[in-house]
């Protein structure tokens, strides 16, 4: 992160990868929870596979733990197929969405579990205890038994058991999902750090994006059992190559229309009779005289009292809503065409905008390369 | 308000006064008596008619010669000692068979379970006498088990089962083995799947995990299991009556031959009171696993 | 989910094997021609012809029929009582006792309930017949229904209850009106359950019956003890297939009533 180079290693034709999925289809009877996935993630990332809940991103991530066995198309890891290899004989270790801690054995035994079953002498088991648990800082908890702890406790717990027999590959399932708002953030953090004091690979499975945003080297998005995009957080959240994407990551405002116009990196959609067109970032594979989308987060979209006639993209409307956050207040705009627009403005001034009120006629506006057009 | 809530704890409250515990003191008392050939057939009666003096009279003929009765004739010690035995092994031998049974229930596919479930308990409804009954016909010389194996050729004598303790174990597990089924299947159903992956995860066998993870988990219900067979089977009379031999020696079933053939209530008592002060050391256990599963569940 | 092994269909097919095969074995040779119970001698439906001929045995069945009406509905009264007692009154002296009293019957020998019941009806005087019965099932069986019940009113928000009495009712009415239709459900089961607890009750039923009243249990023992009899394996055919049909009956009926719930709740989402 902070060092010379970039770490990217997927742009690096001659890196190899940990995990190599070709061709992988899993399905159940009829259903296909995963439909031809393709995906290779390298040593050192931290993946985070992101969608809604049945999109099959739990299904991708235990056929690598091999909880899951696959249809068809094969899984390698470090070079080796992993067909029927059974859980207890991979280099990988998961922790598990509900901690999995087992009730009967205290903390020390639990992180011991999978020690006293590898080929690590007896002797050196308490010292790799010991360490995990200062790694997780719950030096002090190592005699409680999991019942008598507290839910960030556990998920800690949890972690260090899934850690302790340094798995080449460490299996996240939503491992932060129990825990409340605040106390997520500042694990979010700590999970970063242990990855790194570490080098294992991660791969993280979350619904929360704004989560994957954080922690993740690359986020892949599913949906109905395919990779939408795989990219760094700030490409997906920039340049979606789809509207579920772009919808699915953060707040989006999504004009439809008609795309006219397709240059180089830039293209223009029509979206009402009579009305300049829109100028935006061209998405992939966008054609022109097709029907496509406009996609603009509403932190890039300015709100003027008056026109702002040096703008190339303007729009006027009606303020019907405003949603004040304290750091920010976002903006509720009607337009002629019923369209509802937000407008997203730090609210840098105590007494910023208070010009703006309900009902006020207002222009929106934003520059050339604000907003993406993308194939619908 | 206030007059309501008395009565609604005094009515259920007297009842069990009644016909409960009056009753029980009664039986202790009856056990510090003596035999006597007369109706009723213990002495002392107490004379109220004397007032103090008769009741004084009446106290101190009582004594626990009953019960010394029974601490030098080897005859209760051994029906004391045979009934644990059996009931031990008993229950041992419902383990064995209602473990691997309500494990195959919990692993059923979730649809299936409370069909499944009902299959067990059914058999509860239908009376315990028929249920003996029906293992008559099964064990008995001419039974179906020999005419199977007889014909099967496994063996080319009968075996002789029934009047036997091998028929009172067969009994008991036959007629118990509901109440071993459903604790170890309520705690195996609610056994979280993902423990078991995590110890496939961190390096075991799946048969190594279900030792170090279903078995250990299963633990209180199998406890409870083994109680809820122990307890009554210890107490048991009409199996060791029904499929026992003479020489089966249970304290149910002494203490029964006891009131009713030789009409000795005294001792009848004095058996009764015996075998309940045996039944406490397993019952509080019982309450102690159960109060540390409803605490676990918290 | 994992695939259903060899391991667990053997054991599933042993278990119900043993527990069916007597129960079924009876029920065939309830129709046997024979007189012996083990070897097929035709299809035959005259033991059910002389069973019903029987007088010792329908006399036996109407007394078994009435004292587990009358003392299962006894018990339920007490039982649900009891329960409320346990769940609702709070603290009051003599509590400790008073749920030990519920508690003991349930791991009571019956050898010791029935000896104590009779040493105190004949304590006081109280001549054994169907009576003395119907007190001792009674007496058993409300401790059955008041765990049954009790563990259902322990999952039952108390607020309805303040919101019923909130909203005008009575302390009577708000239980008549909210209480029971809720916990309707566990004190049917616990009625059933008690009555099939007195059906099928042998040891204490013999402690304290009079010569006069001798119910089925124990009319079957005392024949059993004389050996296998195809007129008994007919009254017991028709025991079973009578608890079976009633078990069935319930478990639908409550499973419909599960389904439905569920459908108008999946509707009411939508």
């Amino acid at each position: 992160m902070n060092t010379a180079a970039p770490f990217e290693p997927w742009t690096d034709e001659t890196a190899t990868p940990l995990i190599e999925f070709s061709n992988v289809t899993k399905r159940y009877g009829e259903f296909t929870a995963i439909d031809q996935v393709d995906l290779k993630i390298y040593p050192k990332e931290f993946f985070a596979l992101l969608g809604p809940s049945g999109c099959g991103k739990t299904t991708l991530m235990r056929m690598l733990g091999g909880f899951e066995t696959v249809t068809e198309g094969t899984i390698t890891i470090d070079g080796v197929d992993m067909k029927g290899i059974p859980p207890n004989k991979r280099a990988v270790n998961m922790m598990f969405q509900s901690y999995a801690l087992f009730p009967h054995l205290t903390v020390a035994d639990n992180l011991a579990f999978g020690l006293k079953r590898s080929n690590m002498p007896k002797s050196e088991i308490d010292g790799r205890v010991e360490e995990m648990l200062r790694l997780v800082q719950l030096q002090k908890f190592a005699h409680r038994k999991p019942h008598q702890m507290s839910g960030g406790q556990r998920q800690r717990v949890a972690l260090a058991r899934a850690l302790a027999k340094a798995p080449k590959l460490l299996l996240l399932d939503e491992p932060l999902g129990a825990l409340d708002k605040k106390l997520r953030q500042e694990t979010q953090f700590e999970l970063m750090d242990i990855q790194e004091k570490t080098g294992t690979t991660f791969v993280i499975v979350t619904h929360d994006q704004e989560e994957a945003m954080t922690v993740a080297s690359r986020i892949a998005v599913m949906d109905h059992g395919k990779l939408k995009q795989v990219d760094t957080p700030d490409r997906v959240y920039e340049v979606p190559n789809s509207v579920y994407v772009a919808d699915f990551i953060g707040d989006v405002n999504i004009i439809e229309g008609q795309v006219t116009k397709v240059q180089g990196d830039t293209a223009e959609l029509l979206w009402g009779e009579g009305k300049p067109s829109i100028r935006g970032m061209a998405g992939n594979n966008l054609s022109s005289q097709t029907s496509g989308a406009f996609a603009v987060r509403p932190e890039k979209v300015a709100i003027f009292t008056e026109e702002p006639a040096d703008r190339h993209n303007r729009v006027t409307g009606m303020v019907e809503d405003i949603a004040y956050l304290g750091n920010m207040s976002t903006y509720y705009v009607r337009l002629e065409n019923g369209a509802l627009i937000k407008s997203q403005v730090a609210n840098d001034r105590r007494i910023a905008h208070r010009s703006i009120t309900w009902n006020d006629t207002v222009w929106l506006s934003w520059t050339d390369t604000a907003g993406i057009v993308l194939a619908s | 308000m206030n007059l309501g809530r008395r009565l609604l704890i005094s009515v259920p409250y007297g009842w069990l006064v009644v016909l409960f515990l009056i009753p029980f003191l009664i039986v202790f008392k009856i056990s510090l008596s003596d035999y006597a050939i007369s109706i009723p057939p213990y002495t002392p009666t107490l004379d109220t008619s004397e007032g103090w003096s008769g009741f004084a009279a009446y106290w101190s003929k009582l004594d626990f010669e009953n019960f010394v009765f029974l601490a030098e004739d080897s005859l209760y010690i051994k029906a004391y000692l045979s009934s644990f035995k059996i009931a031990t092994i008993a229950t041992f031998l419902t383990l064995l068979v209602g473990f691997p049974f309500a494990y195959a229930i919990a692993n059923a596919p979730e649809e299936w379970r409370p069909s499944l479930l009902l299959l067990v308990i059914l058999p509860f409804w239908t009376s315990f006498l028929i249920r003996v009954y029906a293992l008559i016909g099964i064990l008995s010389n001419e039974g179906f088990l020999n005419q199977f194996l007889m014909w099967t050729g496994v063996i080319s004598e009968p075996l002789v089962i029934m009047n036997t303790n091998a028929a009172v174990y067969i009994g008991i597990v036959y007629t118990y083995l509901p109440f071993m089924v459903l604790p170890i299947y309520s705690t195996l159903e609610k056994l979280d799947g993902s423990l078991l992956e995590a110890a496939q995860d961190l390096g075991c066998t799946r048969i190594s995990a279900f030792w170090s993870v279903t078995v250990h988990l299963a633990k209180p219900g199998v406890i409870a299991g083994c109680f809820l067979v122990f307890i009554p089977a210890l107490g048991e009379f009409v199996i060791p009556s029904l499929l026992g031999g003479s020489r089966t020696l249970m304290i149910g079933k002494v203490l029964w031959e006891e009131f009713f053939s030789n009409r000795d209530w005294p001792v009848a008592s004095a058996v009764a009171i015996i075998l309940l002060l045996v039944l406490i050391i397993p019952i509080v256990l019982f309450q102690r696993n159960e109060q540390k599963q409803r605490e676990q569940n918290k | 989910m994992r695939k259903y092994s060899w391991f667990n269909t053997v054991s599933l097919t042993f278990g119900f094997a043993f527990l069916y095969i007597p129960m079924i074995i009876l029920v065939i040779f309830s129709f046997n021609e024979s007189k012996l119970v083990t070897v097929w001698g035709g299809f035959s439906t005259k033991w059910y012809g002389e069973l019903m001929q029987n007088d010792a045995f329908l006399d036996a069945a109407w007394v078994t029929i009435k004292v587990a009406v009358i003392s299962s509905t006894i018990a339920t009264v007490l039982g649900t009582m009891a329960a409320f007692v346990l769940v609702r009154a709070g603290r009051f002296r003599g509590r400790t006792l008073f749920s030990g009293m519920i508690y003991a019957p349930l791991v009571m020998p019956e050898v010791i309930t029935g000896l104590s019941l009779l040493l105190l009806f004949i304590a006081i005087g109280l001549d054994r017949g169907a009576t003395t019965i119907v007190l001792a099932h009674a007496t058993f069986s409300m401790c059955y229904v008041s765990v049954v019940v009790s563990s259902r009113m322990a999952s039952f928000d108390e607020s309805l209850e303040e919101a019923a009495l909130d909203l005008g009712c009575t302390a009577w009415d708000a239980f008549k009106s909210v209480t029971l239709p809720i916990i309707a459900p566990a004190v049917a089961s616990g009625w059933l359950l008690a009555f099939t607890l007195s059906l099928d009750d042998l040891v204490i039923a013999s402690f304290t019956a009079g010569p006069s009243s001798t119910t089925l249990p124990i009319k079957i023992y005392s024949s059993v003890r004389l050996g296998v009899s195809p007129e008994i394996n007919a009254l017991s055919t028709l025991i079973i297939g009578l608890v079976t049909i009633g078990v069935l009956i319930a478990s639908v009926t409550s499973k419909r009533s599960i389904q439905k719930q569920k459908r108008d709740e999946l509707l009411a989402d939508h």
